[in-house]
């Protein structure tokens, strides 16, 4: 069995966990299915409002779900496992705390709060580039440089598996390509499973080992494409023709893109 | 060129000091002008002589309110933020009581000053049921709020991590709501004073309220207004300790511009 395995996942909110006005249920998630191996990367694209937040919560055992089965590592998820890392679309660090407490934040909860865990906490920071900001505050950092923290953040506990929220959606084009090679970089040296939500399609592709794509909410898998793009990768790597067949398929997948003639038939989706 | 420090030095001490010669001088003016008797309105200096003469009466009945107000104020945190953390994290208990409490904050409790003296008398217990009333609403509406503002995310990691629910709040939801909670403490004190003057006005033998009232009934319009002075030194103290309690929480603060 794979590493990860999530299967008919289906959520429904209804009474009592409705955040909307409306009584009526919102069906937020129709059928999702998909695999992955350990170290792997998914990158999971859809439209915004598909249902992608829903099933990383789900998968982090934070909501449950209507119908359906998620099972990682072995273990079938029905609460948090407590060893997940989260990085959210905003830094979302604690203004009150500095930013290598930030860090280590994860580490009190789990009480393991040591000297070992400093000195990785420090470790991860110089890793991003930021040894000098470590008794910093988090109001004194650019956007791009809080949500490094909030990386090393989601990294301290060696989590066996790092769920990752449109993390760089906020951040502006440049740092965000920096913030992709960091985090294949980082990949590289921890080996990390990584679930990456991204309304991106390059994004998608250049990060990732495969690609899911959901058609629009209430969400299915529209596609799942294979991303055989050799490793390492640069920004090189955007400009090969298997990197461009790729965003093909992907816009294809996404209804953004008129099948051409050589286009396959949507799996999913079209049912 | 003026230096920039004794520039701002000007602006931060000078103007109020300029400004409160312009009031003292109106008030002296509209003295002589009114040719008003001491009765109606004592000269500052009159002010003045009652305040050093009585002194020790200003600060013997001073201390009583000190002590009503400091004391229904405590009251009003120690019991306001405990339900304050009740509410938040209770949905049954914040569709009961949340709604409600907004819509008391607009009610002036003072009013009730006089049902809670026929209850509780005019000695202490009904100065400190007065204060805690008005001072209990800012503390436990912005408590709940500041608690209810935690961001989700930060919510959803402490869940993640699997943390207690006190861990939860010690570390994630207590000082989120800080700001907050300081924010209605700053508010609460100045309504504590308030109560407090109003509660011995009502039905007092002791207190600044009772010796403002005492000293008009007797005529003696200038110890009224060194009462009167008296009281506004009590209220500027007690918002300056709420101010030094904030500067003391300072390194868990978000930065002030970030602040509600
Ligand atoms: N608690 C909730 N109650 C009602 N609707 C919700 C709730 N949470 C999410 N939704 C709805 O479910 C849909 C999917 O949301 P989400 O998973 O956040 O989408 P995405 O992350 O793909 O943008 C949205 O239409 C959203 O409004
Ligand atoms: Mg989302």
């Amino acid at each position: 069995m794979a590493f990860g395995t999530i299967r008919n996942v289906r959520k429904v909110f209804s009474a009592g966990e409705l955040i909307s006005r409306s009584r009526e249920p919102v069906v937020a998630l129709d059928d999702a299915s998909f695999d992955f191996e350990q170290g792997q990367l998914v990158a999971l694209l859809g439209p915004s409002g598909c249902g992608k937040t829903t099933l990383l919560r789900i998968v982090a055992g934070l909501i449950s779900k209507t119908s359906g089965s998620v099972n990682i590592g072995g273990r079938e998820v029905t609460e948090p496992l407590g060893d997940y890392g989260f990085v959210f679309q905003s830094p979302s660090l604690m203004p009150w705390r500095s930013v290598v407490d930030n860090v280590l934040f994860p580490m009190e909860i789990l009480k393991n709060n040591n000297k070992a865990a400093r000195a990785r906490a420090n470790e991860l920071l110089g890793l991003v580039g930021l040894s000098n900001f470590a008794h910093a505050r988090p109001h004194q950092l650019s956007g791009g440089m809080q949500q490094r923290v909030a990386l090393c953040r989601a990294l301290i506990h060696q989590p066996k598996l790092l769920l990752m929220d449109e993390p760089f959606g906020a951040l502006d084009e440049l740092t965000r390509l920096e913030m992709n090679d960091l985090l294949l970089r980082i990949r590289r040296e921890t080996g990390a499973s990584v679930l990456f939500v991204t309304h991106s399609i390059s994004e998608a592709i250049y990060l990732s080992d495969k690609v899911i794509v959901f058609s629009r909410r209430p969400a299915r898998v529209a596609r799942e494409i294979q991303i055989d793009l050799p490793y390492p990768r640069s920004q090189r790597t955007r400009f090969t023709a298997a990197f461009t067949e790729a965003e093909r398929i992907a816009s294809e997948a996404l209804g953004v893109l008129p099948p051409g003639s050589e286009a396959e038939t949507e799996t999913g989706a079209a049912s | 060129m003026i230096n920039p420090m004794v520039a701002r030095l000007i602006t931060r001490i000078g103007y109020p000091l300029f400004g409160l010669v312009v009031i003292l001088g109106a008030w002296v003016l509209a003295c002589w002008l009114g040719n008003l008797p001491t009765v109606v309105l004592p000269t500052p200096d009159k002010v003045f002589h009652a305040f050093i003469a009585r002194f020790d009466l200003l600060m013997s009945e001073g201390w009583v309110t000190v002590k009503e107000t400091l004391y229904g104020f405590l009251l009003a945190i120690v019991i306001g933020i405990p339900l304050a953390v009740a509410i938040a994290n209770s949905r049954p208990l914040n569709l009961m009581f949340y709604p409600l409490l907004i819509a008391l904050q607009s009610v002036p409790k003072v009013a009730l000053a006089p049902i809670i003296l026929v209850w509780l008398g005019t000695g202490m217990e009904s100065k400190l049921a007065i204060v805690w009333l008005v001072a209990f609403f800012p503390i436990i509406v912005d408590t709940v709020a500041g608690l209810r503002s935690t961001p989700r995310e930060l919510l959803e990691l402490a869940d993640s991590l699997r943390a207690s629910p006190m861990q939860v709040f010690l570390k994630v939801q207590f000082p989120a709501a800080l700001p907050f909670v300081i924010t209605g403490a700053k508010v609460a004190i100045t309504l504590a004073v308030i109560g407090a003057v109003i509660g011995e006005f009502v039905g007092a033998s002791e207190g600044l309220g009772f010796l403002l009232l005492s000293a008009t009934s007797q005529l003696d319009t200038p110890l009224a207004f060194a009462a009167l002075f008296a009281l506004s030194f009590l209220g500027i103290a007690a918002y300056l300790l709420v101010e030094l309690a904030e500067k003391l929480a300072e390194p868990w603060l978000p930065p002030s511009s970030q602040r509600h």
